[in-house]
């Protein structure tokens, strides 16, 4: 039995836990502003939007180790959404995987920052990702050969919005309902805007949920900026037997500064030096 | 002429390999009586996923079991894994340079009275053009065994062109193959004849025409189109001085132009091509469509002819 004082305890760390991922986060996205300022070019809107979701996952729920990359029991996380590595990359620096000092070679000859993923370049990515659609299947195939060899660990897929335009996600879909995936679990980061435009104009993609649900998945919902909303989801999927989960996360793309949140302008291009300097004054505001 | 399926070959090795080794896992793409994965099914169920008519996703799945150490066997026919899951085999097991097999039927215009969407005369050069892969046409039964055995040895892609219709055995069992050597047939100094996969039969059919005309052909088998055997080619360059090369294939991208490419940055010669003429076949029997397309025996001592003639 918890006596109240248990339960008030168990609460004030959950909200040390969730201020101090705040506070990370808050960080990654500084290093993202940084990195493609420097950089010149890349994809500030979708590193945004998916901060929180990295944070969470790198600094609350993956069973990694940053001193040995490709340790075998490691929990699996796949960025299907390769053009926001940004944001991936800033979180294994500060995972300790390599010196942050690599943050701004990134997109540079000789980096081992690629532009998009590059699994044989960069320490603790699991797979080269950049082409859309097709992480989900590589998920699938990571889960499988934990069944395969009784090993424990998950596989964490983030999807973008518009990959949902690829069809090849579709047959990933499939195939995970068809094998009882429960050991992957997918996220995704539902900004609502694709290169072109907003979803709807350029590809409708809903009723998304009902989408997921017909297909087989057990579908979690929520607010992929708030911290709590993210553990409470990731958890729930993790105690979900028998069935793949997919946690469609409502963001913004360019979450963090305003001028580059719910544009899709800003989904691939860099910032000016002003533009740069409000958005870290915005920033080290928070 | 006792003739015997590659494809069976494969389903018969893959499931030996199987028993030897617990991290030989084999995808299919519901076709797996035709490609003979269904011997391996049989065999080992945990290890054999089937992912639907879905050729691109068979390719990203091969990818992730891959990137844990696994060896997979992904296999559905030429044509399909090679242009549907173009992109997949290129950024996603070539790219990261995967430890997978691609080991598919239905190569050349084999399956010939499918017709033209079952008939794979692209896929060499394709898969040739790709950095990190190794192409491999099988040249029959026997060697076919060898060949799945020496991919699985060997770390990183390899394409296997396997082919819809039995082919005559040419090999004794228990070959040794040596992934990128060549193995001549024939010994002659009037051309050679470089040959590779199912066309090497029609080959040895025109060294036979040839004799008879007191013409002396070496024939070359060429299993491997990548790597090529640059230093066998560069040999019998220089012993013959002429070169026609034969392939189930488009004349554009495989072994013709992997051999022209060795000639003529190494030791130029005349050299003639026989292959698919840059066009589509259709539907209908093996050698009919041999014979209309240019690629018969009769087709081979015409060139043989030609590129003697071209010799200074």
């Amino acid at each position: 039995m918890k006596t109240n004082n248990d339960k008030k305890e168990i609460q004030e760390d959950r909200k040390e836990i969730i201020d101090s991922l705040k506070k990370i986060a808050n960080k990654l996205r500084i290093d993202v502003i940084d990195m493609i300022y420097n950089a010149g070019s890349g994809h500030p809107g979708g590193s945004l939007s998916a901060a929180d979701i990295i944070t969470v996952l790198y600094f609350h729920f993956l069973n990694i180790d940053p001193k040995n990359p490709q340790w075998a029991d490691r929990d699996r996380f796949i960025m299907s959404k390769g053009h926001a590595c940004p944001i991936w990359y800033a979180a294994l620096a500060e995972k300790g995987y390599f010196d942050k000092s690599h943050l701004g070679t990134l997109r540079k000859i000789n980096s081992i920052l690629q532009g998009h993923p590059d699994m044989k370049k960069t320490p603790g990515i699991d797979m080269t990702t950049g082409s859309l659609g097709n992480g989900l299947g590589v998920g699938v195939g990571m889960a499988l050969a934990a069944k395969l060899k009784g090993k424990l660990y998950y596989s964490y897929i983030l999807i973008g919005c518009a990959e949902h335009n690829e069809g090849v996600l579709w047959e990933a879909a499939l195939a995970a309902a068809k094998f009882k995936l429960d050991n992957i679990i997918a996220i995704i980061d539902y900004n609502k805007l694709q290169l072109d435009g907003y979803n709807d104009e350029v590809m409708p993609i809903e009723p998304l949920a009902a989408k997921w649900t017909a297909f087989g998945w057990n579908v979690l919902q929520i607010n992929g900026h708030e911290i709590d909303q993210i553990i409470n989801a990731v958890e729930t999927a993790k105690n979900t037997k028998g069935l793949p989960t997919v946690i469609i996360a409502d963001t913004i793309k360019g979450k963090g500064v305003s001028y580059m949140e719910d544009k899709c302008s800003w989904h691939g291009k860099a910032p000016s030096k002003e533009e740069y300097e409000q958005a870290m004054k915005e920033l080290t505001s928070c | 002429m006792q003739t015997a399926f590659t494809r069976e070959a494969y389903g018969e090795e893959i499931v030996k390999l199987g028993e030897e080794n617990p991290d030989i896992v084999v995808l299919e793409a519901d076709i797996s009586s035709s490609t003979k994965t269904c011997y391996f099914a049989k065999a080992f169920p945990e290890r054999f996923f089937n992912v639907g008519v879905a050729e691109q996703n068979e390719a990203i799945v091969a990818a992730g079991l891959a990137s844990t150490g696994l060896i997979p066997f992904l296999s559905t026919y030429a044509v399909f894994a090679t242009m549907r899951a173009c992109e997949q085999v290129r950024t996603f097991i070539c790219y990261p340079n995967l430890n997978v097999k691609i080991a598919v039927s239905h190569g050349g215009i084999t399956p010939c009275t499918d017709g033209v969407t079952h008939q794979a005369t692209e896929d060499l050069a394709i898969m040739r053009v790709m950095p990190n892969m190794t192409v491999i046409a099988p040249t029959d039964y026997n060697m076919t065994k060898a060949v799945v055995r020496a991919a699985a040895a060997h770390y990183g892609p390899v394409y296997i062109r396997l082919t819809r219709d039995a082919l005559p055995i040419i090999y004794e069992e228990n070959i040794s193959f040596e992934i990128g050597k060549a193995i001549k047939l024939y010994d002659g100094n009037d051309l050679t004849i470089i040959s590779t996969g199912d066309m090497t039969y029609t080959a040895i059919k025109a060294v036979k025409l040839l004799k008879k005309e007191g013409i002396a052909a070496a024939l070359v088998d060429m299993p491997t189109i990548k790597p090529i055997d640059e230093e066998m080619v560069i040999k019998e360059a220089k012993y013959s001085g002429a070169i026609v090369t034969v392939e189930d294939h488009q004349i554009i991208g495989g072994l013709g132009s992997a051999v022209s490419e060795v000639l003529s940055e190494n030791y130029p010669i005349p050299l003639k091509r026989i292959g698919i003429r840059d066009t589509f076949a259709e539907s209908g029997e093996f050698e009919l469509l041999l014979d209309k397309y240019g690629l018969s025996a009769a087709h081979i001592v015409e060139a043989a002819k030609k590129v003697i003639r071209m010799k200074k």
